[in-house]
């Protein structure tokens, strides 16, 4: 009973000290393999009195369980520690600098993002977006609109022309996205309520002009339009377009040919440090200017003045893009500079709405 | 329009302080620019007398000034380093914490060589009055002590300019912008009565107006009157002082007079020297080559169009707009021939811009000068001319006739509140009206106004409610919200305003940052990209290199890519959505998306990197096309891509070997992509490898429309799929496309996805030749496939690929 005994201390003391899987298999084998030492004990039991073979059977089984367990115990710490010596080695640098995916490398250029707020707000107040050709027809950039041929109000529009064709016309460069108020109420009866923005042109160039620029206008017409409603329809855009609670304007009369009567409109700000900030200060800023649609206008766009009424605005996308963002100066917006473009430029998810707001 | 307070105070009689009158002005649209206040900044300095200069214990060439400063005070002791200081004399004193203009500091109490000095005695050019910086300002011995120095030298006068829009003409003249301000209740309009001058005898030289038919309009009246014996000196102090104040040169009285006409009262009046002109006076058309040198010193040439005022020597003025210089007046003149004419406007606007003249005169005419004030004008310019000058006036002669047009609006007094959403008593309509110079008769509903003729602007109802309006002012004007629908809204982005937004944001997820260009380019690079029609090309472009409009948006992003890599940044990804033009007409106008790559800039990322460094190539930009086609649900179906070799008349400014068209048919092609030609990269100045695309998003097919939004259902099959690979050796002008379609054809329910999962060439494969690995799945959809099934699946897709490409299959 005794070698069995010393056999079983032997043999949990080969698995303790098996130091890996393959040793802790020799023991196994050694142990419980077809010619292993238990193993051939357990046939020995077959040239045994039922008596002692009972006893000493059940001995032997029980010195094969215990070794099993032994063994299976084993496995598992040894297996954890292969595992645990494997990850270790597996070890990377995690400080290690990625390169930006498309996502954080790819902007938006602000005039595309300002056109999307733009959208976002006016859609809420149930305006569509117009939008019409750049190369335009001198009636509509100008006659349709109440400037008669050779006023003085031509002139301030610093037009670009092209070649006259075979019939003497001359097509131009929209000085302002009105002609396609025009193309509108041409076609499409009132109740109308939509926003024009687009590429506009002047023949200008200096710190605060550039020859190409971007405008955006608007027009209501209906039968109850009315030079209040304007103000107010105004104050709503420049409180939601700047993200302030409040805005101070001031509605100056003005002229346009256009309109009638007519407005321009300063915003209330102050500049400290050079930073524009809206809703506080002392300062009038310039802003847009709109009117009341002239008479003549509506009824050039085949509208009764007397049974209809409208307001319009106008004001530079580019402009307001500046005063919101603070970008200095205008002629880097089309300069295509990777620097600029970035800095200023806005991330390909930031999409502008009112539920989630318009910017970060 | 500039003018001095006291120059409007002449004609409004007001207590109304500088500030409420310039924010008046604006209120009522008449906009103010600036305002310029001399007397406010130069009100610390005052008259004083010096008592006693003596040498100074410790500094030659400082001198120790007792002065009484005029305040009552003590006299104040003052060290002054002015060469010209001494006992005796006045001059002008500054107590300490002025700020003096002339050297932007502000003086304080010091110890100069360790004499104390409080205060400044001052020069010239300290006070910004003049250039003088010899000595301190040395005044008259009779300069009241103690006042301030602005107001005795008449230099407090605050001058006001004002932005003036095209349509107020009236505003032009000061006593038009008083006008405004005495309605606006700034304060009372003065009425200085201009009574008829009787002349002696006629006027002997005779004008005639050499129109026919619509002509006539160019010069509706021409009012001329001789004043004899007249002595032109220098025109008075006054006078000299407000033209100064404003901008003009005092030349001498009968030329100041008309200056001061102008600014004053809106009227442009002109005076010939009576002994230069030769015989009578003709307006009419300028003959062709015709030509005058004009009182500014350059010689005009006219033609036909030009309007001009000739005697027997020919032209000796170009009407309404500027004088000759031979018939002008200078100190000989003794007999002065005053003129007070009528203009078209359009024709003074189109000569002036013709001869490239600015004038006083011009500014004035081409926005309308009021015609009832031409007889009234020359009054009082003949009287100024008596008072200034003497002289014996001739009877005034007028060719032509003052056009008299009643200008009458029917006005229902409701239109205030229609369009504007003011309530107005009628009663203030109706003297705010007066105030103005209109006149209201009749009862409300409906009013009659008549229209002032200095108001050329007023045509309609609407120019009546602006009147008013602007008078009670804007912001009066109550805010009303706008009537929002009662339901949700609908969408308002048509398809094509939605995909320019989508195909942004989707380019700029890919890495590329968004760049807006010129929509002009030079000729060259328009040409390149199949633009440069003469339609195209501006006829006065701002500079050589914008000058015709784009027909592609590359040249605009090569350039500006060059740009950036000139300054450092080669490797970048640029796009741009925006218009390019086919021509004039407005259905020629299309909304490209286009990018571009180059250098490090692939689709993984840009620059140099541990985990590899590519270089962008075609296959980043097709990857960009083929996401943006998707991100703007375009349906790809139908979607060729073919290469630009392939393709005849391909666009030339593309690499033949590494560029593809991409179309829906051979008539239906909506853009391209791949490298660009390096002629064209160099054409355009640019250098480098640069990998592009653009697509028309007008050209894109619309989604298929649908009766619901409900998605097609979504059979999933419990059985697995089976992938099968197989390794071709082909030709290299195979293009995986075909053998892909070919496999996609063997069986098309069975076959679920056919895709390349490698390319080799090289050690192993004759040159010329490719091996292309094709990952086959199969979906079988009501059983699975039993290994014969699989197998002759598998010889079927060899033997045809093999067949019809020449392709076989690696061992």
């Amino acid at each position: 009973m005794s070698d069995l005994t010393s056999l079983e201390t032997q043999l949990l003391g080969e698995i303790a000290s098996a130091a890996n899987e393959d040793a802790l298999e020799a023991v196994r084998v050694a142990a419980l393999g077809k010619k292993g030492s238990v193993s051939a004990l357990l046939a020995t039991l077959g040239g045994m009195a039922p008596e002692e073979r009972k006893n000493f059977g059940a001995a032997v089984n029980a010195v094969k369980d215990r070794v099993s367990e032994a063994l299976a115990a084993r496995k598992g710490v040894l297996k954890d520690a292969a595992l645990d010596s494997r990850l270790a080695a597996e070890r990377v640098d995690v400080t290690l600098p990625l390169r930006e995916s498309g996502i954080e490398a790819g902007r938006i250029h602000p005039i595309s993002q300002v056109m999307d707020e733009l959208t976002a707000i006016f859609a809420d107040l149930g305006f569509a977006v117009a939008e019409g050709p750049d190369i335009e027809s001198d009636d509509l950039n100008f006659t349709k609109l109440n400037f008669p041929p050779h006023h003085p109000a031509r002139e301030m529009h610093d037009t670009f022309f092209f070649s006259p064709d075979e019939k003497g016309e001359r097509k131009l460069l929209r000085t302002h996205t009105s002609p396609v108020q025009v193309r509108t109420m041409l076609a499409q009866k009132p109740p109308i309520r939509v926003i024009c923005p687009g590429r506009t042109y002047r023949c200008d160039s200096d710190q605060t002009h550039t020859p190409m620029f971007h405008q955006v206008e608007g027009l209501v017409i209906d039968k109850s339009a009315s030079m209040g409603q304007m103000k107010w329809v105004l104050e709503e855009f420049c409180k939601a377009f700047f993200e302030v609670p409040s805005v101070k304007m001031r509605f100056r009369p003005s002229f346009f040919p256009f309109t009638e009567p007519s407005m321009e409109v300063d915003i209330q700000c102050s500049r400290k440090g050079g930073e524009i900030r809206f809703g506080e200060g002392e300062d009038w800023l310039e802003i847009l200017g709109c009117g009341m649609v002239h008479p003549n206008v509506l009824r050039n766009c085949g509208l009764d003045p007397d049974a209809v009424q409208g307001y319009a605005w106008g004001m530079g996308i580019d402009r307001i893009a500046m005063l919101k963002y603070g970008m200095p100066d205008l002629r880097p917006f089309f300069e295509a500079d990777i620097r600029w473009l970035k800095h200023y430029g806005f991330r390909p998810l930031d999409l502008p709405s009112l539920a989630g707001g318009l910017s970060a | 329009m500039k003018f001095t307070l006291s120059w409007l105070k002449e004609h409004l009689e007001t207590d109304a302080s500088l500030d409420q009158i310039v924010e008046a002005l604006t209120r009522i649209g008449l906009e103010v620019e600036s305002v310029d206040d001399p007397g406010k900044k130069l009100s610390g300095f005052t008259i004083a007398y010096v008592i006693s200069a003596e040498q100074h214990p410790n500094a030659d060439r400082l001198r120790v000034c007792m002065v009484n400063t005029g305040d009552g005070g003590a006299p104040v002791q003052v060290v002054c380093g002015a060469p010209n200081a001494r006992t005796g004399m006045k001059s002008v004193f500054s107590p300490p914490g002025t700020y003096i203009p002339g050297k932007d500091i502000t003086i304080g109490k010091g110890v100069i060589r360790g004499v104390e000095s409080s205060g400044m005695l001052c020069s010239g050019r300290e006070l910004e009055v003049s250039e003088d910086h010899d000595g301190i300002l040395d005044l008259p011995a009779d300069a009241p002590l103690g006042a301030k120095y602005a107001d005795w030298a008449g230099i407090s006068d605050p001058v006001i300019e004002i932005n003036l829009t095209p349509n107020r003409p009236d505003a032009t003249g000061v006593f038009g912008i008083a006008r405004d301000l005495a309605a606006a209740g700034l304060g009372k309009l003065r009425d200085h009565g201009i009574m008829p001058i009787r002349g002696n005898g006629a006027c002997p030289v005779s004008v005639t107006l050499d129109f026919e038919g619509d002509d006539r309009a160019l010069c509706p009246a021409f009012a001329l009157r001789l004043v004899r014996g007249v002595k032109n000196g220098p025109s008075p102090e006054w006078m000299q002082k407000r033209l100064r104040a404003i901008g003009l040169r005092p030349i001498n009285a009968l030329v100041d007079i008309t200056n001061y006409m102008t600014f004053d009262r809106a009227r442009p009046l002109h005076v010939f020297d009576a002994a230069k002109v030769k015989g009578m006076l003709s307006v009419r058309r300028a003959k062709d080559s015709e030509s005058l040198l004009a009182l500014d010193g350059r010689t005009y040439t006219f033609d036909s169009s030009v309007v001009i005022i000739a005697d027997e020597n020919g032209p000796e003025s170009i009407g309404g707009i500027m004088g000759g210089e031979h018939s002008g007046c200078d100190e000989n003149t003794t007999d002065v021939l005053i003129e007070s004419a009528l203009w078209d406007p359009t024709n003074i606007a189109q000569s002036g811009r013709k001869l490239g003249i600015n004038t006083d005169a011009r500014y004035r005419f081409e926005r309308g000068v009021d015609p009832a004030f031409t007889l009234p004008g020359i009054e009082l310019a003949t009287k100024l001319v008596m008072d200034l000058c003497g002289g014996t006036p001739s009877e005034v002669t007028l060719a032509g006739s003052i056009p008299e047009k009643d200008r009458i609006v029917e006005f229902p007094i409701s239109e205030v509140k229609r369009l504007t959403g003011l309530d107005v008593p009628f009663a203030e309509m109706k003297a705010i009206l007066g105030a103005l110079g209109f006149w209201v008769s009749g009862n409300p509903p409906v009013v009659k106004v008549a229209v002032p003729s200095w108001r050329p602007d007023i045509e309609g109802k609407a120019d009546i409610v602006e009147e008013i309006v602007r008078i009670v002012g804007v912001d009066n004007v109550p805010l009303v919200p706008i009537i929002r629908v009662d339901e949700v809204h609908k969408p308002v982005l048509t398809l094509l305003q939605n995909r320019v937004r989508a195909a942004r944001r989707a380019l700029a997820a890919r890495g590329l940052v968004e760049a807006v260009t010129w929509s002009f380019v030079t000729k060259k690079a328009a040409e390149l990209f199949g633009g440069g029609q003469p339609a195209l090309a501006l006829a006065n472009p701002i500079a050589a290199d914008l000058s015709d409009m784009r027909p592609s948006l590359m040249p605009g992003l090569v350039m500006g890519s060059q740009r950036n890599a000139d300054r450092g940044f080669a490797d970048h990804a640029l796009f741009e959505v925006g218009q390019v033009f086919r021509g004039d007409g407005e259905r020629d106008q299309r909304f490209n998306a286009a990018g571009l790559r180059r250098g490090l800039a692939a689709s993984e990322g840009t620059g140099r990197h541990w985990s590899g460094s590519a270089e962008a190539d075609l296959y980043d930009v097709k990857a960009d096309v083929m996401a943006t086609l998707t991100a703007l649900n375009v349906p790809v179906g139908g979607l060729q891509i073919v290469a630009a070799s392939a393709v005849p008349g391909a666009p030339a400014f593309l690499h033949p070997g590494r560029a593809a068209i991409l179309r829906f048919g051979p008539k239906d092609v909506i853009g391209w992509f791949g490298e660009l030609h390096p002629r064209a990269i160099e054409a355009l100045g640019a250098e480098g490898r640069i990998v592009a695309f653009e697509i028309t998003l007008d050209s894109l097919p619309a989604p298929k429309k649908k009766a619901t939004k409900v998605k097609a259902r979504l059979a999933l099959s419990d059985l697995q799929p089976v992938s099968r690979d197989f390794a071709f050796v082909v030709d290299q002008k195979v293009e995986a496309e075909t053998i892909i379609r070919l496999a996609r054809g063997i069986d098309k329910t069975l076959v679920e996805d056919v895709s390349v999962f490698d390319l080799y060439a090289g050690k192993g494969i004759d040159p010329g030749k490719v091996s292309i690995g094709l990952a086959v799945t199969l979906q079988p959809r009501e059983k699975t496939l039993t290994d014969q099934e699989i197998e002759a699946f598998s010889a079927k897709l060899v033997g045809e690929i093999t067949a019809k490409t020449g392709a076989v299959l690696r061992g």
